[in-house]
């Protein structure tokens, strides 16, 4: 046991590392939302009206409902990024080395999991501190309830990130991922507009947008953030987790998955 | 879970590594056919093979990135399907490519190995100095990885595949990249590791300068072993590299 905990400190703390070597990564990784927050909200205030739907007890602001849409988008981001930086520790030896580790693949492929959803919750915290500043101010209590909403859902998408980087073969596909997963993830669901207004537009879509795992991370987010939860998104971030993190574990497995019926590189 | 740092024991005398009939298949390429060596306990054993001959595949097995699909893998008495978590314990690896992070100082990335093997705090510590002195990088300790050479770095990776002390040190074309006097120094580091802390060695290579005339050399050609021999016997008085040339020459 102690040697597992040695182990997890050690994998977490290269992820920190790794993250405050790399300064740009965390200003990119803060002003992206805080571009749409400033920017984009901004100029949707006036388009989009808001009635009142829980967690809300009053009328909102349109920034006051897009925050925990954001708060999600940095885990999805960050999530998918660690899942590239899978990609890139097998192109080179990282990754087979964190493997032969004598520690079973579950427990390593956790930890590193875990690891980058816990710097990704940093960069959300900094986010909700500079929304703060702008006038966001869900209660108090909601900063310390978000917490536990933010770990699982982070979990779930970077499990779900996991599951992808086991599948893609190179670098350059990640391209390809940004496109088909991070963007259709991210604007179909509740993290822009709620899903009642979707249903006005096109029921489909509204469909589309309840099924979506990532509307769930939103609204667990959300509710979290105002002291309250959220059951039903909260059994589909859990289910999406065991589901993603099940299939990674099955994917990185030695007997099936990733490595078998596949050449293993020059020989 | 079971502690499986250093604390794993195995039979003092057994083989550093036994490969007992193994085969593999990616869907309907086979890569090894029927493979079967031995690498006694504080031995030298080169593995030569032509690119695509299977050598990356059976280090692959050897350190269960995948299962073989027959066939038995012993690391030091411990079988590598079956106690997997032990027999990876007693092994350390140097892949082809980079496993320490550039990013990161050569401290910083073997505390993060050593944790890796269950290792933590002073004891970690502690034995980073050890391998750092063994391949005479002590006073880089400090350094970011990617501000080293070539050859140090090569030095740095058998330094951290040494950290949990295994009993079986494999080497994938370890010294690939490096100028005439790294390779050099590399080969010298790891024939000390041998006579000195008892290590045994499999170095996968194509460069036959770096077998010397005593050592075990197994030949492995289109998955399967050619020869199993000393690189004398194979050269039988003439060049080992004539002598490869003639044999998988014939076999093509």
């Amino acid at each position: 046991m102690r040697g597992a905990s040695i182990a997890f400190a050690g994998i977490a703390r290269r992820e920190f590392l790794r993250f405050t070597r790399q300064r740009e990564r965390f200003l990119a990784a803060l002003v992206r939302p805080l571009v749409w927050l400033f920017i984009f909200a901004a100029g949707f205030r006036s388009v989009l009206g808001l009635s009142i739907t829980p967690p809300y007890r009053t009328y909102v602001l349109y920034e006051v409902y897009v925050t925990p849409g954001l708060c999600g988008m940095i885990l999805l981001f960050a999530g998918m990024q660690s899942s590239l930086s899978m990609v890139y520790d097998r192109e080179t030896g990282a990754m087979r080395s964190l493997l032969v580790s004598p520690f079973p693949r579950w427990f390593l492929l956790g930890s590193k999991l875990l690891s980058a959803v816990l710097v990704a919750v940093l960069q959300v915290y900094a986010f909700l501190l500079i929304a703060w500043l702008w006038g966001i101010r869900p209660p108090a209590i909601g900063y310390l309830t978000v917490l536990p909403a933010l770990v699982l859902a982070g979990l779930m998408l970077g499990s779900l990130g996991l599951l992808i980087s086991s599948t893609i073969r190179q670098l350059e596909n990640f391209a390809g991922v940004m496109n088909f997963v991070i963007f259709p993830m991210f604007f179909a669901s509740s993290a822009l507009y709620p899903l009642w207004r979707m249903r006005e537009s096109s029921p489909l879509l509204h469909d589309i947008c309840a099924l979506n795992p990532f509307t769930h991370s939103v609204e667990l987010i959300r509710f979290a953030l105002y002291g309250q939860l959220a059951p039903l998104s909260l059994a589909v971030v859990l289910g999406c987790l065991l589901l993603f993190f099940g299939g990674t574990i099955f994917m990185y497995d030695p007997a099936k998955g990733l490595w078998r019926g596949r050449k293993g590189g020059r020989g | 879970m079971t502690q499986p740092s250093g604390a794993a024991s195995a039979a003092p005398d057994a083989d550093a590594l036994v490969i007992a009939g193994v085969s593999h298949r990616f869907g309907r390429v086979t890569a090894l056919d029927d493979v079967s060596f031995t690498v006694p306990k504080g031995a030298f054993c080169a593995l030569l093979g032509v690119n695509g001959a299977g050598k990356t595949t059976l280090f692959s097995l050897i350190c269960r990135l995948y299962d073989s699909t027959s066939g038995r893998i012993v690391v030091a008495g411990h079988d590598a399907r079956r106690a997997p978590g032990k027999a990876l314990a007693r092994l350390g690896v140097v892949f082809q490519s980079r496993a320490l992070d550039g990013d990161l100082t050569l401290a910083q990335n073997l505390a993060y190995h050593a944790a890796l093997h269950g290792m933590g705090g002073r004891v970690a510590r502690v034995r980073a100095g050890e391998v750092l002195e063994l391949v005479g990088l002590s006073e880089k300790s400090g350094a970011r990885v990617s501000t080293l050479s070539g050859g140090q770095q090569r030095r740095a990776e058998v330094a951290r595949a040494l950290l949990h002390g295994p009993e079986l040190l494999l080497l994938d074309e370890a010294t690939a990249g490096l100028d005439i006097r790294a390779r050099a120094e590399l080969l010298a580091l790891i024939r000390r590791l041998i006579s000195d802390e008892g290590v045994s060695v499999l170095l996968a290579t194509h460069i036959f300068e770096e077998v010397a005339p005593q050592d075990h050399v197994v030949i492995l050609h289109r998955g399967r072993v050619l020869a199993d021999t000393t690189a004398e016997a194979l050269a039988s008085g003439g060049d080992l590299g004539a002598a490869f040339l003639a044999m998988t020459g014939a076999q093509a």
